[in-house]
């Protein structure tokens, strides 16, 4: 594949105000670095899948076949809350066509999860609309579907509970009653301190004070989640899934179904988007090959779209209560957060997104003093997952109004407000972070010109438009919440010349092979096409904990490069015996070996190797690495530093809010993202523009509308994700600050943009209406609600300790 | 019942069930399984593919509906094994992540450009609304269909 013609484009002049709003005008800006003293990093590369893709060659999971594949369906609760009394599967059992038909009766399974409270099959309970009861394999779909409909279930239904405030309070029903460690509905807590803050409140100028709430969205790749599990006649099981923890997913295949993992394979098929919803394993994966070993077929089960919003993991909701205080100039004091978060009825990892939304509560920007209380409650609702973002939206909803609320009440400029207390290079913050690489001012900068802030915010009230900005920190270096947040790389170079990356990694569509292949080729000094990079094959390739926080860049992208460094100096090695010049006169360019001094003395890299090959005593060339970044788990006291470097990014959004229905119009949305150097300028503007599209559906329209337990319309038509007349073209400035750990001094990108998009949006609402959003998605008679009332949304809500809570609606 | 219908030039004539929609012929009948499924209620586009040169959504069609006509589905694009303007343009502009909503924009792209040499942007959008992608917020794409409407005009 070789490399795409597609010229950078120079941003606009940042004084160009007359510009902003221009339906045409593409803003991207050059990326800052020097690109030429790189033969392949920084140049705008084509995925090397692409062909496949556009020609609808590329195989996904549901395009597999397979000689007796058998089709699998889920038979799911219809009860939010219930017991169950008995299952019958007899007639079902007895419909011609029906290979096997499974539940926690005819089954060997362990609970599995985080907290170890879920099963594939539900045994006693069924925990949510949508909980998996039974399961069939059939000779086709039709006859797999039949047989569920004769499974007779006999529940004995319990009060629910769905309100997560409600859940705490004592006198609601127990969802877990089997597990007497847990207390209540009380899944977990987060409690973090520095320094004091009650202290600094009677220091504060000023305080702020106020509720936000996110709603239960999904991630919605188009493509459902499909499997195939085969057993091999010796007992060798072969899954093939999306999933991109594939190592996990191995083990805790094993540990849940009793199977042994040195006999299981994972090969991940090409993954029609994931966005989380596909991170790591869930009832459906156990469900699959439980029925192809009941059957012993191999089975294909695939999701239905309605499934896909009903069975499986969302973003969980989490209600922020915040205090932010500053002194009157601005230097902020202390943030003080009563957090509840909405997991729903099981944990899977996505209890854990609090992880990462207290990084934002005591991180972003420097706050000497912060508090985090934090309940996850369980609810009867489909549970969280580890949707992009994991957390940090919902927290920087909070916390970026907040500072606008902070700038407005001591009469500076929010911009003013934010760079004066902006992370720089060199902090290590209260909670551990060792912020090394730090872009935040000059992208704050950046979004401030481009859209005319210093103009224009507070001024276009009466045109019912407004500005409103937040920006954001998110993990860019890994995230060690395992023991090892490590990747492996093995580079090989064969007879023919042709260098081959196989990488931990998967390729999810993010455009990772992409990427690691660049940096190979980079590395090793060869042409781009001539780089193949294995991914997919947990025989094949060497562990990685998985695609997750925005870290394969960083970490597969080290583990790559080292790899290839190794596989360059030994063939290094050969080609200074053969140009008889020591190894460190020589350089590779181009797939060339050349004498540096005099580059008419040189010979092809290809030759190179088949000279070390095929001689006696001769050995392939080949290079190992494992990349294991220079980070810690946190501490009990949540304290540590969990990652090697830190994303930072700003946005702008320009909103027009017609009073009459609420309506809320994105004209414009201005972004700059550091990115420590822009490996791939394109992908790292597609991964920003299509973040920044799943943050406008937070912001506006996305959200599962739950009643009663039960998602009102689990389908795309109601959803509200935006298609292409709802997005405007964000304008993309990379912003390169060259980490110096990060791969070429790249940091992760993959989830940033949509972190920001919910605040900037709400505050541009406010500045357009003077009404402050509490909750998204801002939703037309939503907000012609707050307008028509005259102040923010809904009732105060506090999240206090949880024995003291008190009620509150459902927002 | 007996089927006849051409597709991407092909003449097939088949025993099916009187209720296969087009889009099982294609992926199970006839193994084109570059045709995506998002969600079988004509909502995401993925299984977006040519009738006489208009684009369906091949999940509501059934194959009786379209006897004797004319289909086009994204294996059909290429001409000899090379991509079209329209490929090669989703290719050069990172107009594909996951690639799994390529297939049917792409032939919602084809439709377009026959119907409009040279669309606007917003006329690009209104063309593809029935398209969902999640990946790239449509900005790539949408350079990706202005580019090939220029290289073909």
């Amino acid at each position: 594949m070789a490399p795409s013609c597609c010229q950078v484009r120079v941003g606009p002049d940042l004084n160009g105000a007359a510009e902003v709003g221009s339906d045409r005008w593409d803003g991207r800006a050059m990326p800052a670095s020097q690109v030429d003293e790189f033969q392949v990093i920084g140049k705008r590369v084509a995925k090397l899948d692409a062909p496949a893709k556009v020609t609808g060659r590329t195989v996904y999971a549901d395009d597999l076949s397979m000689a007796g594949l058998l089709e699998g369906a889920i038979l799911r609760s219809p009860h939010a809350h219930a017991r169950i009394r008995s299952i019958d599967v007899s007639a079902a059992e007895q419909l011609p066509g029906v290979r096997a038909v499974i539940y926690a009766g005819n089954v060997t399974q362990r609970p599995f999860g985080y907290s170890h409270d879920n099963l594939p099959l539900k045994r006693d309970k069924v925990r949510f609309i949508g909980d998996e009861v039974a399961a069939v394999a059939a000779i086709d779909e039709e006859t797999a579907k039949a047989a569920l409909s004769m499974i007779k279930v006999d529940y004995e239904v319990l009060p629910a509970v769905f309100d997560p405030f409600e859940a705490l309070e004592e006198t609601a029903p127990v969802i877990h009653d089997e597990r007497p460690d847990i207390v209540g509905n009380l899944s977990m807590r987060w409690d973090y301190d520095a320094g004091d803050v009650d202290e600094a409140a009677t220091r504060a100028a000023v305080v702020v004070e106020g509720d936000y709430s996110s709603p239960q969205a999904a991630p919605v790749p188009i493509e459902t989640h499909v499997i195939v599990a085969s057993f091999d006649p010796d007992g060798h099981l072969t899954v093939w899934s999306p999933v991109h923890m594939v190592f996990m997913y191995r083990k805790e295949l094993a540990d849940c179904l009793g199977l042994d993992w040195r006999h299981i394979t994972v090969i991940q098929p090409s993954v029609g988007g994931s966005f989380g919803g596909k991170i790591d394993i869930d009832s459906h994966d156990f469900i699959t090959v439980l029925l192809a070993r009941h059957s012993g077929r191999p089975v294909r089960l695939a999701l239905s779209r309605e499934e896909e919003f009903t069975g499986t993991r969302t973003r969980q909701p989490i209600h922020f209560h915040l205090r932010t205080g500053a002194d009157a100039e601005g230097n902020l004091l202390f943030r003080d957060a009563e957090v509840v978060s909405d997991n729903g009825a099981y944990n899977a990892w996505g209890s854990h997104a609090m992880l990462v939304a207290m990084n934002t509560v005591t991180s972003m920007y420097r706050v000497p003093n912060s508090r985090v209380r934090c309940s996850v409650a369980y609810t009867n609702k489909n549970y969280g997952g580890s949707v992009r973002g994991f957390g940090n939206p919902q927290a920087t909803f909070a916390v970026e109004q907040q500072m606008e609320e902070l700038a407005d009440a001591l009469g500076m400029d929010p911009m003013d407000l934010r760079l004066r207390n902006a992370n720089q290079s060199g902090d290590v913050t209260p909670q551990g972070l060792e912020i090394t690489s730090c872009g935040l001012s000059d992208c704050l900068r950046i979004v401030r010109e481009q859209s005319g802030w210093d103009q224009r915010r507070g001024t276009m009230r009466g045109r019912h438009r407004g500005l409103g900005a937040a920006a954001f920190i998110h993990v860019g270096g890994g995230a060690r919440i395992y023991a090892s947040d490590g990747c492996g790389a093995v580079v090989k170079v064969d007879d023919s010349g042709e260098v081959t990356l196989i990488t931990g990694a998967s390729e999810l569509g993010q455009g990772s092979e992409t990427v690691l292949a660049m940096i190979v080729a980079e590395e090793m000094g060869i042409p781009i096409d001539s780089v193949r990079v294995v991914n997919s094959n947990t025989d094949v390739k060497p562990w990685d904990v998985g695609v997750h926080a925005s870290r394969t860049t960083f970490v597969a992208g080290n583990a790559a490069r080292m790899a290839a460094a190794a596989a360059r100096d030994k063939l290094l090695e050969t080609a200074s015996e053969l140009l008889e010049t020591p190894a460190g006169e020589l350089r590779v360019r181009d797939g060339v070996v050349e004498v540096a001094a005099d580059p008419s003395r040189r010979i092809e890299l290809g030759r190179v190797a088949r000279r070390r090959l095929l001689r006696e005593g001769g050995g392939v060339v080949m290079a190992t690495a494992f990349y294991d970044p220079p980070t810690h788990n946190q501490d009990k006291d949540y304290r540590g530093n969990i990652s090697a470097a830190y994303g930072f990014g700003a946005h702008v959004a320009e909103v027009e809010v017609d009073p009459g229905t609420g309506m809320v119009r994105l004209i414009n949305l201005w972004t700059a993202h550091d990115v420590g150097r822009a490996i791939n300028p394109m992908s790292c503007e597609g991964q920003i523009e299509g973040g920044a599209a799943m943050g406008i559906g937070l912001a506006l329209s996305e959200e599962l509308v739950i009643f009663d337990g039960e998602i009102v319309a689990p389908n795309l038509h109601d959803y509200g994700m935006p298609t292409a007349v709802d997005v405007p073209r964000t304008v993309v400035n990379l912003v390169e600050t060259v980490d110096p750990l990060g791969p070429f001094g790249a940091k992760g990108v993959g989830e940033a943009a949509l972190i920001p998009v919910p605040a900037a949006v709400a505050n541009a609402v406010a500045d357009a209406t003077g009404v402050r959003p509490r909750e998204y998605p801002m939703r037309p008679w939503k907000v012609k609600a707050w307008i028509d009332a005259g102040e923010s949304s809904h009732a105060s809500r506090r999240a206090a300790e949880p024995a003291d809570k008190g009620g509150g609606d459902n927002g | 019942m007996r089927i006849e219908i051409v597709v991407n030039g092909d003449r097939y004539v088949k025993e099916v069930m009187a209720d296969l929609s087009l889009l099982d012929f294609l992926r199970e009948v006839l193994g084109l399984t570059g045709t995506k499924w998002g969600c079988l209620t004509g909502d995401c586009g993925a299984c977006t593919v040519l009738v006489d040169g208009e684009p369906v959504v091949s999940c509501l069609q059934l194959l009786r509906q379209v006897e004797g006509r004319d289909v086009t589905t994204i294996e059909g694009v290429e001409h000899s094994g090379e991509l079209d303007e329209v490929q090669a343009a989703f290719v050069a502009n990172g107009g594909a992540q996951c690639g799994f909503c390529t297939p049917g924009m792409i032939m919602s792209t084809e439709a377009l450009l026959r119907a409009n040499r040279s669309p606007s942007e917003s006329q690009i959008r209104e063309a593809l609304s029935g398209n969902l992608c999640r990946c790239t917020g449509y900005s790539k794409i949408i350079d990706a269909v202005l580019q090939a409407a220029a290289e073909r005009a």
